[in-house]
């Protein structure tokens, strides 16, 4: 039986053959979304966060059959350039990546934070982004642009 | 009339080479550094808005391919504006002065009457119709530079000098491809290598049956000599296969690195190159104080989130390799030795990894890929690294011991300097002296001679900010360099510059207790440099330092300083923390000097992430042995976490007049050193020994 479960809203199919591989993989080779990074696949860094039913999940050790009927949004789902989600936007304007290979993953962690406290403190971002590794050093510049995320958000809202 | 050219413009001297004009309203701007997160393209790309008067929307940027950029070796140093940047400044503005000069000529006036407004030729403000683009087949750029033109006066200078957004962000924000991880080739088929366990081990069977078992999939060997790679299509396949290979593969003459080689001082009993740069050491003259303390650092990961990635392909007698290392040129010539080829006959193209802060896998991965693509003609190879093969088997950074001894005057101030070092080099580059990992493995692996330092005209290895700046009437520094190394080392983020810091600016603390002044106060009283006065002097004010803040309350403040090589950025910094077992920082604060900024917020984002990274080596990183590396992940190899990043303000000192200087090491040095005098404010005590554990914490709290 194919795996049957939605990303970024669109739901995909996925051949029973593949159903032992990484989520991870599947998104970036089968779907071709390769925003969401490998970065140990054990677990450890959260380049390879996403969604999972609203919650941050690391994808790169999670085999695809476990996530059949949930539905997954990756970096990709969050916004565009022509579109961008508060955050991306946040991110640009406060200059928040150096190589960026870890910033995929941390707008997912971000983004599930905000989901579920819109009034972070400076500590509870810096504690719900613990699970990202950024090595480049750009942290202050993420947590500014997170809190300049919400408080877009909670304007928006408003 | 002809002048000297800067470095890499006189390597690669014809203009074409730099900039061309591809289409109507573009500007292609060629440059041989790559884009390491750095933001380098962005700054590059900023230097030639200004000196060709085009928007930087106008400008694509070529970084990093043997087959159309220039070659300026590696990027690395803090080099990239301080000679890169310079040269392509250069020959933009020559390039600009022939265009004008060509649009005098058509329109049969003196270019001194014409300006160039993006990109489109004016006379007296008004457009004339002509435009780069419209004289671009007039104007031959392939001509040689001249040197003599002049650049732009800083004060002319519009964009140059104003922060830019980067233009790789938005790409890597939005999830796109970016990195090299991302590329796909036709046909590509997925590589992993069975390394040799450690260097010059000789295989001596491999149980291929048990090897397929734990794959599960079909997949096929790859073999020559000592190198062993399996190829399928299916990653999660070839990762399990890898991760259980070791355990079916036999090897001999296997030599790990050990428990007790993990420690710096074990260096200080090995063979090593001697030398004395400066004049000999006195004796201490009679009533002359002498001041002796030996500072350690252990061996450093570069441990870049993305594990190293490198693609290749074999066709029609031409090899063409993507890797994200720092130097494609070096790369090239090192797969020519190494292959047997000729290096016309092989493209290395540089496409952007994670941050690398110096040499890690990245060259290796591309070879591995190289190897294996050349016995598979028509078949593009990627490679990618398993995480813990990224901790094994990246170079490592040398651990060092670094022994200060002063001469003090009767009034407190040292008059003569001795910075002994035991260190293994941080030269393992290709073309320094690391031959490739591949390399090694294949049959008629020929053993290169073992690698010198790195030059002291390039800055020094191992003897990098050995040297105070401050003004002492002897100074000297004694180098061991050691050979032997219980694992593959190379050059990280500042090279030696870290240990040698660390231990100048911790020794200058406590030669400043000794003399019974403020640590700040002693540095002015032995520096004349007014860069280096002003920007220490700026951190001071930053931070609010007060000279009377108790020492052994548990909350304390540190300061150091350097100029990077002495000759590169000047950095000052203020840490705040609090201590007790473990160590909390609060707040950091950093004026820097970096001459004239190019990208004034890219250059505050590298302060920071030097900051950052220089906090996570100070606190918590050591790589350890046990049997072999057994530091092979982020448990075992932990960094600094969101939570535990201090708050950082930085200060830039307007010299817009001189010349630019490299930044991207300057910070990181005299952070680490600052944090050590922190801690020893807040506790009383002086640890001399890096990482600054919670073991080291409690051993000394304990000893006192």
């Amino acid at each position: 039986m194919t795996i049957a479960f939605s990303v970024n809203r669109k739901r995909v199919e996925v051949s029973p053959a593949r159903q032992d591989m990484p989520l991870l993989y599947v998104l970036r080779e089968d779907l071709g979304l390769v925003g969401t990074r490998f970065g140990c696949g054990l677990e450890q860094c959260g380049c390879c966060m996403v969604l999972i039913d609203g919650q941050p999940e690391k994808s790169c050790a999670k085999p695809v059959w476990s996530v059949a009927g949930k539905s997954i949004t990756t970096v990709e789902g969050l916004g565009a350039p022509d579109k961008p989600h508060p955050l991306q936007q946040a991110f640009l304007d406060e200059q928040a990546g150096q190589c960026g290979y870890c910033l995929s993953g941390i707008l997912i962690s971000a983004k599930a934070l905000l989901d579920r406290n819109p009034t972070p403190t400076r500590k509870e971002v810096a504690e719900a982004l613990d699970g990202n590794i950024c090595r480049c050093g750009s942290h202050n510049r993420i947590l500014r642009a997170v809190e300049k995320a919400a408080a877009i958000i909670r304007r928006a809202g408003a | 009339m002809n002048a000297p050219l800067p470095g890499p413009l006189a390597d690669n001297p014809t203009l074409g080479a730099w900039v061309t004009f591809p289409a109507p309203g573009k500007v292609t701007i060629f440059t041989g550094r790559v884009e390491l997160g750095q933001g380098v393209l962005t700054a590059m790309a900023q230097i030639a808005a200004d000196e060709l008067d085009v928007d930087v929307a106008r400008i694509a940027v070529k970084s990093g391919d043997t087959a159309v950029t220039p070659n300026e070796g590696y990027t690395a140093g803090s080099m990239s504006m301080q000679a890169g940047g310079v040269a392509l400044a250069q020959a933009c503005a020559e390039i600009r002065a022939m265009f004008l000069a060509q649009a005098a000529k058509v329109i049969g006036c003196s270019s001194a009457e014409l300006s160039i407004s993006n990109g489109r030729l004016l006379r007296g403000g008004k457009t004339t119709g002509y435009d780069y683009w419209t004289l671009a087949a007039a104007v031959d750029l392939g001509v040689r530079a001249n040197g003599a033109t002049a650049r732009k006066p800083p004060a002319d200078l519009k964009v140059v000098g104003v922060s830019s957004a980067r233009l790789d962000l938005p790409a890597k924000v939005f999830g796109q491809a970016s990195f090299i991880h991302d590329v796909t080739l036709p046909g590509m088929r997925h590589a992993r290598v069975v390394r040799q366990p450690s260097r010059g081990a000789v295989l001596d069977s491999v149980d291929e049956a048990a090897i397929r078992r734990a794959a599960k999939r079909e997949i096929e060997f790859v073999r020559s000599g000592n190198f062993i790679a399996l190829l399928g299509d299916d990653e999660s396949a070839l990762d399990a296969a890898a991760l259980a290979a070791p355990n079916h593969v036999v090897w001999r003459n296997t030599e790990k690195p050990m428990t007790l080689q993990q420690e710096a001082a074990w260096l200080l009993q090995r063979p090593a190159l001697d030398r004395v740069i400066g004049p000999p050491e006195p004796a201490a003259p009679q009533g002359r104080e002498r001041f002796e303390a030996t500072y350690t650092k252990p061996h450093l990961a570069h441990a870049s989130v993305s594990p190293s990635c490198g693609l290749a392909l074999y066709e029609n007698g031409h090899l063409t390799v993507w890797t994200h290392c720092q130097g494609v040129f070096p790369l090239r010539a090192a797969l020519a030795r190494a292959l047997k080829l000729d290096a016309s006959s092989i493209t290395v193209r540089h496409v952007q990894g994670a941050g690398c802060y110096g040499h890690n896998g990245a060259d290796d991965a591309a070879a591995d890929a190289a190897v294996i693509a050349m016995q598979k003609p028509g078949v593009p190879i990627r490679v990618r690294w398993r995480r813990e093969e990224e901790f094994m088997y990246e170079p490592k950074a040398p651990a060092m011991v670094v022994k200060v001894r002063a001469l003090v005057a009767p009034e407190g101030k040292p008059s003569d300097w001795t910075t002994e070092i035991w260190s293994g080099n941080h030269n393992g580059r290709p073309g320094g002296g690391n031959s490739l990992l591949a390399e090694e493995a294949l049959p008629d692996y020929v053993p290169l001679p073992p690698a010198g330092e790195v030059p002291e005209a390039n800055g020094g290895g191992a003897t990098r900010n050995a040297e105070p700046l401050y003004d002492i009437a002897q100074k000297r520094i004694v180098h061991h360099l050691i050979q032997e190394a219980p694992v593959r080392v190379s050059s990280l983020r500042g090279l030696g510059a870290t240990a040698n810091i660390f231990a100048l600016e911790c020794a200058v603390d406590e030669l400043a207790a000794r003399a019974g002044k403020d640590p700040i106060d002693y540095r002015l009283s032995i520096t004349s440099d007014p860069r280096a006065r002003a920007v220490i002097e700026k951190a001071a004010a930053m931070a609010k330092w007060d000279s009377a803040a108790p020492s052994g309350t548990g909350s304390g403040r540190g300061f150091a300083f350097s100029r990077y090589k002495n000759r590169a950025g000047y950095a000052a910094v203020v840490v705040a923390l609090e201590a007790d077992e473990d160590i909390r920082l609060r707040h950091v604060w950093c004026a820097a000097d970096a001459g004239l900024v190019i990208n004034p917020d890219g250059v505050v984002n590298q302060l920071e992430g030097g900051i950052i990274q220089s906090a996570s080596w100070v606190l918590k990183e050591q790589v350890r042995f046990d049997d072999g590396v057994s530091s092979i992940d982020w448990l075992t190899y932990p960094v600094l976490k969101f939570s535990e990043v201090p708050e950082i303000d930085i200060a830039l000192i307007n010299t817009r007049a001189e010349a630019p200087l490299g930044v991207g090491e300057v910070s990181a040095g005299p952070t680490a050193a600052a944090i050590g005098n922190a801690l020893s404010h807040a506790l009383g005590v002086r640890i001399r020994d890096l990482p600054l554990t919670r073991e080291r914490i409690m051993a000394s709290l304990l000893k006192d």
